[in-house]
């Protein structure tokens, strides 16, 4: 059986750990959430890649809902929320019980920030994400967004309906339209920081740096020399951890 | 002017103005003859002369298909469950209810958020998030409740169909040894959760234990008062 009683649990509720990027396209959280996979692995530490988006269930009516262009600000958020509820119970949890180190590229604050960009309230798709587990840490990626955009767009990409905004009828060209939509997405980042106490990387530095900073930030964590601090604000909804900078 | 309210939260890019039919709900659990009493309202509004449009659970362009699959394996998590099935409603909200209520149609709706709060508090979930969850829904203009006991459920699922459906019967949790106790175990408590929460949303209680004729000539006299009452005053 599985229950759902597993509302605003803490991080320490289990022996593993959560570690989850955020940033908007471009930030470059991906490759170095896939360096770290891998230097974890090689230091011997069980680790599970969990992606947005994947819960092979939910994921066949979300990219049906794309393509036929039938969601709307409040589909999109809920069926998003059903999948990545799918995963939560099938593979973080259960993962997390098994000890192993859980690296999540991707996590609610994804929705946080694209639905209230699509029009949703604030509240209610925090509310929504109520049954997430708390992440050990949650990791932002700053970067400016000319910058980010530059990246992404340099490939001239073929970009998706949704993905580009284009829902909102902010403009009726797509890449303008994208680029109006990431700077809403990117407003929400900046607010969200600031109300869960993401830890912040400055995603504008060499690969290789940040990748250093990474594993430094979360190396205490690993070796349990360091223990998520307890919520001192944030969203009374959804409490995280606030992490805040090692007095040097 | 606007006519329906939800329950606090809105619905991005979709307007509630100039809503001037009725919503409609039929409440109660498996096998209490709520599709009989859809059938026979409509038959009944539709002879009076009022437009009838109809939705009831999984019925979304959306999501209808995901959740038969789902459902034929139980390879999806429970509050998944109850988050594709909030998907669902919300397509059906946005893409059937509200442009019929819009066209001035009786909408009838053969359960609401009421059953999917009721189904998801059984299998565990916070009652309080799930109802958050579903706060987007219009407050519909009447909700009757068919409310039976689960002693006199019984004999009435055997006689209709001859079994219990798995899902009908909480076998996913489960609630008991086989489908008849998991069956008996998982109505009671859903039949307490729809109790309770007819108080809370002031729901038209009707006993569903009596003759099927008297129910429906009690349901369509209830539903030909309030339309004749005229379309919903404008809220201002």
């Amino acid at each position: 059986m599985t229950a759902v009683r597993t509302f605003g649990q803490s991080p320490g509720r289990y022996p593993g750990k959560l570690f989850i990027v955020e940033g908007i396209d471009g930030s470059g959280k991906s490759t170095q959430l896939a360096l770290l996979a891998q230097w974890l692995r090689s230091q011997g530490h069980l680790v599970v890649y969990s992606e947005w988006n994947s819960s092979p269930i939910v994921r066949r009516t979300t990219s049906f809902g794309k393509k036929q262009k039938l969601l709307t600000p409040t589909t999109f958020s809920l069926i998003h929320a059903t999948d990545f509820s799918d995963r939560v119970e099938r593979d973080i949890i259960p993962a997390l019980k098994a000890g192993a180190i859980v690296l999540a590229d991707r996590y609610v604050f994804t929705a946080f920030a694209r639905d209230v960009a699509r029009g949703v309230s604030r509240a209610w798709v925090r509310s929504l994400y109520r049954f997430a587990v708390v992440p050990t840490l949650a990791i932002y990626f700053r970067v400016p967004l000319d910058v980010a955009l530059y990246r992404i767009l340099v490939g001239r990409p073929k970009l998706k309906w949704y993905e580009a905004g284009m829902d909102l009828g902010l403009n009726g060209d797509v890449i303008e339209s994208y680029k109006l939509f990431q700077k809403r997405i990117q407003d929400e980042y900046e607010r969200i920081v600031e109300e869960f106490g993401l830890a912040v990387m400055d995603a504008t530095r060499p690969v290789e740096i940040q990748q250093r900073a990474l594993r430094q930030l979360i190396l205490p964590y690993v070796r349990g020399e360091r223990l998520p601090e307890p919520p001192t604000h944030g969203s009374p909804i959804l409490a995280l951890p606030t992490h805040r900078e090692p007095a040097s | 002017m606007r006519r329906f309210d939800t329950y606090g939260e809105s619905l991005p890019g979709i307007s509630l103005e100039d809503l001037s039919g009725w919503l409609i709900v039929i409440e109660g659990t498996d096998g209490v003859g709520r599709t009989t009493h859809v059938d026979r309202l409509r038959r009944h509004l539709e002879e009076m002369g009022y437009a009838v449009a109809e939705t009831g659970f999984t019925r979304s362009d959306l999501a209808s298909r995901g959740i038969r699959r789902a459902k034929q394996g139980n390879t999806l998590g429970s509050n998944a469950f109850n988050l594709f099935y909030a998907t669902d409603f919300a397509d059906r909200l946005e893409q059937q209810i509200i442009p019929a209520l819009r066209s001035g149609f009786v909408m009838l709706t053969d359960r609401y958020t009421y059953s999917l709060i009721a189904r998801a508090i059984v299998r565990g979930a916070d009652a309080d998030w799930i109802k958050q969850v579903y706060a987007f829904a219009l407050k519909p203009s009447a909700v009757f409740y068919l409310r039976i006991d689960v002693e006199d459920l019984v004999p009435r699922v055997l006689a209709d169909g001859g079994s219990f459906d798995y899902w009908e019967s909480g076998m996913d949790l489960p609630m008991g040894e086989d489908l008849y106790e998991s069956f008996t175990n998982y109505q009671r408590r859903l039949i307490q959760e729809l109790d309770a929460l007819a108080g809370e949303y002031a729901f038209t209680t009707i006993d569903a234990t009596r003759e099927v004729n008297d129910i429906s000539d009690e349901l369509c006299d209830r539903v030909a008062q309030l339309l004749a009452r005229g379309r919903p005053a404008a809220a201002s």
